[in-house]
């Protein structure tokens, strides 16, 4: 029986015509709103160009010396610092500081934006059941479709260039910071939240008071995260224009150059550890208090 | 003689789907098992009429599953009740609205957990000062307010420790010390010695009678510890299934239990060490023989009964009266246990 060797499926014209009216309605809208998008992300737009230009104009050993600082600030360890000043002087040194400083803006932006986003997103699916079974699957998605499929139809509305590459990053950066201040909030110990209710705590006392607090290292695990994951899209997003470390990387997968390929892929994993390291200390350091050590 | 703090009437607790209707059965009748069983319903708290005196410690006792966690925490309503009213000082606490709740519990109400419920990001000082901070006053004051209440439970010197450094003892103190800051009159007071071993627990009921010697707070006491709820206890009541079975002066509850799950828990008590003469007493004129103070308890009297010729000695109150006698027998009879009848009527267990 033929019906049960080959899968019934729509025509081939029936699902070219479902194609194409997908595709002219989305063209459609984006002739008819594309405009007013790119108008509302201008404001991003500009201060990510300003961001940027600040960066590369400020003079280098500014940077060594800022550098320096974030992680001392963050890590507390010398070792560290050493480490991140020798990785931006061996990055210097092989000629990619323009590009890694670019990266570096992107990724700072877009970390922003996905904390700004993220943390109220997560204190609402901790408080709502609702809101988490709503945005649970919302989150599944944007972590694993393939950055390729978003990517379409943000070029096709807002073309190519820094904005798209932002939000493309920022589909993917934003699920763990999401996730995790969800999660750290919803394991705050009910005592602790139980003696700020008998105290009369009103819902903003209880959330600044309580649960932000004692869910900040499970809210810094995830702005841990969200900064890897952004760095990972570095590559992908200089396929739409975004300049940074993925461009050579991208050049040297089309011409076969090994040395600039490793050379810029190393500045980007360079630049992960420096972020992980000094995320992850800040972290420990937020939570000494919770165990027995006299500091 | 003393005001009434608290009157709780009528009061019903029913976890499930639909509470209103369960209490109808319970009303009816239906045992708490019975309601488990046939509508999935589980009975917390049935008909309790309690009235708290003012400026007193008033204990309320019983075993784990017995509903007296969940009827301390309808007092301040971290848990809302299903039927019955809870007044306190004149107004009903199931009525309020959310802000006069919250005002409530700000002001008038303060509590002490068994886990503690410290915030563990926040310094020992900082704790003692949160019911102030949710007051609206800034830290800085609450903290240098709150600062006498960390002497007063001996944590001087401890400000800036984070909880977990400290012993269970010590984390208790700084709820003790938390909950009396807030200067409200009701302590509410949630087995809050139970975590703590048995030297650390006298001395922490050691505490809170020599701060109630003074603060005259009225206090609300859960313990699950007969020992504890004779020592502290100026009135006690005992919760079963959640049901008052017994309630009154610690004494009338040793000398005259109404119930056999009573006697059974009456069984293990030092009895000499906690009934009064005063209790015992025969009302009366002076009989030849030493005298003892009214408050002394039988244990303290009994050799000087048995040293004097006849065997009886005079009761005195505070002033040095002698306002009745005791005999030896008295005190042999209320030293010895009650009997424990062998009914297999009882359903308690």
């Amino acid at each position: 029986m033929s019906f049960f060797d080959k899968f019934p499926s729509m025509s081939r014209d029936e699902l070219l015509d479902f194609k194409k009216n997908v595709d002219s309605g989305f063209s459609e809208f984006t002739g008819e709103y594309g405009e007013a998008i790119e108008a509302f992300f201008d404001p991003l737009l500009w201060f990510l160009v300003w961001f940027e230009k600040l960066l590369l104009s400020t003079p280098w050993p500014i940077i060594l010396f800022i550098v320096g600082a974030l992680a001392w600030a963050g890590s507390r360890s010398i070792k560290i610092v050493i480490g991140a000043i020798l990785a931006f002087v061996a990055i210097g040194y092989f000629g990619m500081w323009v590009d890694t400083i670019s990266t570096l803006a992107i990724v700072s932006v877009a970390t922003l934006i996905c904390i700004a986003i993220g943390i109220p997103m997560g204190i609402l699916m901790a408080r709502s059941k609702y809101a988490q079974a709503l945005v649970t699957p919302l989150l599944d998605i944007m972590q694993t479709i393939p950055a390729f499929v978003y990517l379409i139809p943000v070029v096709m509305l807002l073309g190519i260039g820094k904005v798209p590459g932002l939000i493309a990053v920022c589909i993917y950066a934003l699920p763990p910071i999401v996730r995790l201040t969800n999660l750290g909030i919803r394991l705050v110990s009910k005592e602790a939240l139980e003696a700020a209710d008998a105290f009369g705590a009103s819902y903003r006392q209880r959330l600044f008071g309580v649960q932000i607090p004692l869910a900040l290292p499970n809210i810094f695990a995830g702005i841990n995260q969200t900064i890897m994951m952004a760095l990972s899209m570095v590559v992908i997003t200089s396929m739409i224009g975004v300049a940074g470390l993925g461009v050579p990387v991208l050049r040297s997968i089309s011409n076969q150059y090994l040395a600039l390929g490793l050379l810029n892929g190393l500045a980007i994993v360079a630049l992960a550890i420096i972020f992980d390291r000094v995320t992850q200390e800040y972290g420990k350091r937020l939570q000494k208090h919770r165990y027995g050590d006299h500091s | 003689m003393s005001d009434i703090a608290i009157s709780i009437k009528g009061l019903y607790k029913i976890f499930g789907k639909h509470p209103e209707k369960a209490v109808q059965y319970v009303k009816d009748g239906m045992s708490k098992a019975d309601l488990l069983e046939k509508h999935n319903h589980v009975l917390g708290l049935k008909n309790i009429n309690i009235d708290i005196p003012a400026h007193k410690i008033s204990v309320i006792m019983g075993l784990s599953g017995s509903g007296k966690s969940t009827l301390i925490r309808h007092i301040n309503r971290l848990i809302e009740p299903t039927k019955g009213s809870i007044n306190a000082y004149g107004e009903d606490v199931l009525l309020m609205s959310k802000d006069e709740l919250r005002e409530f519990r700000r002001h008038k109400a303060s509590m002490v957990f068994q886990k503690f419920g410290l915030h563990v990001h926040k310094t020992v000082a900082e704790n003692v000062a949160y019911g102030l901070v949710i007051q609206g006053t800034s830290l800085d004051q609450a903290k240098s307010d709150s600062h006498k209440w960390l002497e007063r439970v001996g944590l001087d010197g401890f400000e800036d420790y984070y909880p977990a450094q400290l012993s269970g003892g010590m984390q208790q103190r700084v709820g003790l010390a938390r909950a009396l800051a807030t200067d409200a009159d009701i302590l509410l007071m949630d087995e809050a010695f139970s975590a703590l071993d048995p030297l650390i627990k006298a001395d922490m009921q050691d505490i809170l009678l020599g701060l109630q010697k003074e603060l005259n707070k009225t206090i609300v006491f859960i313990t699950h510890d007969l020992d504890e709820a004779l020592r502290i206890g100026d009135s006690i009541a005992i919760l079963r299934d959640g049901e008052v079975i017994q309630q009154g002066d610690p004494q009338a509850i040793i000398l005259k239990p109404e119930d056999d799950y009573i006697v059974d828990f009456i069984q293990d008590i030092n009895r000499g060490r906690i009934i009064r003469i005063k209790s015992i007493m025969n009302k009366g004129n002076s009989v030849d023989g030493p005298s003892f103070h009214q408050n002394d308890v039988l244990e303290d009297v009994l050799p000087g009964v048995v040293a004097s010729s006849n065997h009886i000695a005079n009761v005195t109150n505070d002033n040095g009266d002698i306002i009745g006698s005791i005999e030896l027998k008295e005190i042999a009879n209320a030293i010895a246990k009650p009997a424990v009848e062998n009914n297999t009527n009882t359903n308690y267990k």
